[in-house]
């Protein structure tokens, strides 16, 4: 039975990943006026690229033809570290975070290597601020989730979840909260959200992520739409399992509150996009050393209570 | 004061070249700005024509004989820069002395490959082009930056891709052709063009239009001014991705254009007005209409418009980027809206005071020229705009709509100025021994602003080039006509 359940949550995470972007743009449709598109647009156009053909450019490389499947696979297997509710996930073991931290590195990496295996200006220009961006983004996560697992006393990311408690949110609130607005501002950066990024541009030299995969067509493009989805959801349990630190030991309950943590999470990041300007280029590293600080200080508030 | 000019060829004294390009310099260091400047083929020679508008608004057309080059005055004078090389690839005169001869159309011949890039040495030194295939449905252009990481040094924009002749068109096609061609120089400015060709053909017909036409033709206009400015603030906060304002301006801009239709049947204002006057007249019921509708749009321009003013992180993106000094806009004669965001306070409609305009002033505002200032300028217009609209939809005059348009005067030459919403509009026609034209020169705006779009990216950011670019929007079919 155990077994089972593991096996259902790894399929409900690689198959309901890919709905938190159609709520962020159902919110902002609202927010807009908007009817907006479908919530499950986004599986439709999966569906759509990998029934299309792939095109290459001849100066590309091998590189560019295994980055896009390779970040696919490396986002699925960090997303099966993910615990599902307070269930622990597939493969958990402890210090199983930094594990789903360089697994996302690698994903970055290639398809950092691969937007400059295309020789294009533009993609160029996206790898270079990837990695300048992500050089800042991810010191914030680790402090974050350091600063978790002092709290709760665990090494693993189903540890952690598992010790998160509304008791624990009345003793160290103030620490917790600071977790939350630093981890929200990692998910955002990472998953090239407004204020850092702006995903519905057509504007080549403004973009980040998206200039990146212009060259990608069809399945790979598919692939990397679902790569993006998954990275969603995975930092974005980070932050629903603080929110929603509720265990009832019943599966189904929990993973109902888990499921709706996130959909939470996804609706708080399209009020985000809905009522902000993006910052500009320039400002990006100095909102992620400010979340930075955010999280030295929940490090520090907990090391000096403890 | 008139806002055209029309002289008998025989009264327009032909200097000697050199007195000709001494009088140029002379006029353009007293402040004088530069309105048209072209050459006319005349057997196998050209004549040169310099239209200059003084900063007290007298219009001033000197003129000259060459043959085989001119002297080129842009390095003191950058304002002629492109007018400079428009005539020597039109004309195939050599232009001494140009710091940067290349095409600006590809006409007679000439193709991408006969101008040449501006490059930056270095190994560091990264190029970027962009276009002329963009990513989004917008007109064809190539930019080309030269960048040191995020830095842009050097900003070529290279048009001439919608190049479709429409000078050499005019003089060749039948009489109700004219306007059909005129406002398809550029779409959303039909009024301005189509109301400065009116100006044109009329002061060489010496006709007058009467009060009620020169209403609705100002009506028409503030109406493309404000639709367009609309549009403009909502694109730009589009591209800071602030969303509340961008899902509303795109609509209403639409609202904008629909009462424009309810005027005339169209919303670009095509075919609303023709020589003599305007084409279609309106009673009480479509003025009623109008208001209506035109009140509602206005309002909720107002509601969407305001967020953008008290959001921080929007005044952010805005403020400081993309910045042109007041001396640079001199200098290059920047016109409309993105000069008087620089504190240059140039307007047509203010210079000249012509009915309707009358009442008409600029209030003293002291902008930096930044986004922000461009954005804000466009605001407090829609603002003047709705004003004006609404006095002269109240106070309509009685009488008729249009006058009969005579027959056009030999051997003449006219020219006629308008604050398009994009900044000063100007035509010129010359017409031949039978009073047909022979010869005519249209000059949008976008033709003096594009250079300032460079200036604006000089030592920017190269991802603030799309908001640089928003905040100018400019032409390109009405730069490559």
């Amino acid at each position: 039975m155990e077994n089972i359940k593991l096996f259902l949550q790894a399929v409900i995470i690689l198959f309901a990943a890919p709905i938190l972007p159609g709520i962020i743009n159902r919110v902002k449709a609202f927010f807009g006026g908007r009817q907006g598109r479908n919530i499950f647009q986004l599986y439709f156009d999966i569906y759509k690229l990998f029934n299309k053909g792939i095109v290459y450019s001849n100066t590309t490389t091998l590189i560019f033809r295994i980055a896009a499947p390779a970040m696919a696979a490396l986002s699925c297997i960090a997303a099966l570290i993910m615990p599902f509710g307070g269930q622990s996930g597939l493969l958990s073991f402890s210090g199983d975070f930094i594990l789903i931290v360089y697994l996302l590195a690698l994903s970055r990496f290639l398809l950092i290597i691969s937007a400059m295996d295309t020789g294009s200006p533009f993609e160029g220009m996206g790898a270079s601020r990837e990695a300048q961006f992500a050089v800042f983004a991810e010191p914030v996560f680790f402090m974050s989730i350091l600063t978790l697992s002092k709290i709760t006393g665990e090494s693993s990311v189903h540890g952690i979840f598992s010790k998160l408690s509304p008791v624990l949110w009345v003793e160290n609130a103030p620490v917790l909260f600071l977790i939350v607005l630093s981890l929200f501002i990692v998910m955002l950066c990472e998953t090239s959200r407004v204020p850092f990024d702006d995903p519905d541009t057509h504007l080549e030299l403004t973009m980040i992520h998206e200039v990146m995969v212009l060259d990608n067509s069809g399945p790979d493009l598919g692939l990397i739409f679902y790569a993006s989805a998954i990275k969603l959801w995975i930092l974005g349990s980070f932050v629903s399992a603080i929110i929603m630190p509720r265990h009832s030991e019943i599966f189904w309950l929990d993973s109902l509150i888990y499921i709706s943590g996130l959909a939470i999470v996804a609706i708080s990041a399209g009020v985000v996009e809905s009522v902000m300007a993006r910052v500009r280029l320039l400002r990006v590293p100095q909102f992620l050393l400010a979340a930075f600080s955010v999280a030295i200080m929940a490090f520090v508030f907990q090391s000096l209570k403890g | 004061m008139k806002d055209f000019i029309v002289e008998p060829l025989e009264n327009i004294e032909v200097l000697e070249s050199k007195d000709f390009f001494s009088e140029l310099s002379t006029e353009l260091s007293k402040g004088s700005g530069i309105s048209s400047y072209f050459a006319m083929p005349q057997g196998s020679d050209f004549k040169l024509f310099a239209c200059l508008l003084s900063k007290s608004g007298e219009i001033k057309i000197i003129c000259s004989n060459v043959r085989e080059k001119i002297t080129s005055l842009s390095t003191f004078f950058p304002q002629l820069h492109l007018f400079e090389r428009e005539i020597a690839e039109k004309t195939g005169l050599k232009i001494d002395g140009h710091p940067f001869p290349n095409p600006v159309r590809y006409e007679n011949g000439l193709t991408a490959s006969s101008g040449k890039y501006f490059r930056l040495g270095g190994d560091e030194i990264h190029e970027v082009a962009v276009g002329p295939v963009h990513a989004g449905v917008i007109e064809p252009g190539h930019f080309r930056f030269q960048c040191l990481g995020e830095n842009v040094f050097n900003l070529q924009i290279e048009l001439g891709y919608q190049h479709r002749g429409i000078e050499n068109a005019i003089p060749k096609v039948k009489k109700n052709k004219f306007l059909p061609l005129i406002e398809t120089v550029a779409g959303d400015t039909s009024i301005g063009h189509a109301w400065t060709f009116a100006k044109v053909y009329e002061a060489l017909s010496s006709c007058e239009i009467s009060p009620r036409a020169a209403s609705l033709r100002g009506i028409a206009l503030e109406l493309e001014r404000m639709a367009n400015h609309v549009g403009d603030i909502g694109a730009l906060s589009g591209d800071v991705a602030y969303l509340p304002t961008s899902s509303f301006c795109g609509r209403i801009r639409g609202d904008i254009l629909n009462t424009t239709a309810i005027l005339c049947g169209n919303r670009f204002g095509r075919n609303f007005i023709v020589p003599g006057g305007v084409a279609f007249d309106v009673d009480e019921k479509i003025t009623e209409e109008m208001m209506s509708k035109f009140d509602k749009a206005y309002e909720d321009a107002v509601s969407a418009i305001s967020l953008l003013w008290d959001k921080k992180s929007v005044l952010d993106r805005f403020e400081k980027t993309g910045t042109v000094t007041t001396e640079q806009a001199l200098k290059l004669r920047l016109v409309g809206p993105v000069a008087r965001a620089s504190s240059v306070p140039f307007d047509i409609r203010a210079l000249f005071h012509i009915y309707p305009y009358e009442d008409y002033e600029l209030e003293p505002l002291t902008l930096n020229g930044d986004v922000f200032a461009r954005a804000y300028m466009r605001w407090m217009e829609i603002k003047k705009s709705y004003k004006l609209i609404k006095n002269w939809m109240n106070n309509l005059p009685s009488g008729p709509i249009s006058v009969e348009s005579k027959s056009l005067k030999p051997n003449s030459l006219a020219m006629a100025l308008t604050e398009g919403w994009r900044g000063e509009i100007s035509h010129v026609c010359i017409t031949d021994e039978n009073g047909n034209i022979s010869f005519y020169k249209i000059k949008d705006p976008s033709f003096h602003n594009w250079q300032g779009l460079s200036i604006a990216l000089r030592d920017a950011k190269i991802s603030d080039f799309p908001l640089c670019n928003k905040s100018f929007n400019l032409s390109y079919c009405g730069h490559d006509l």
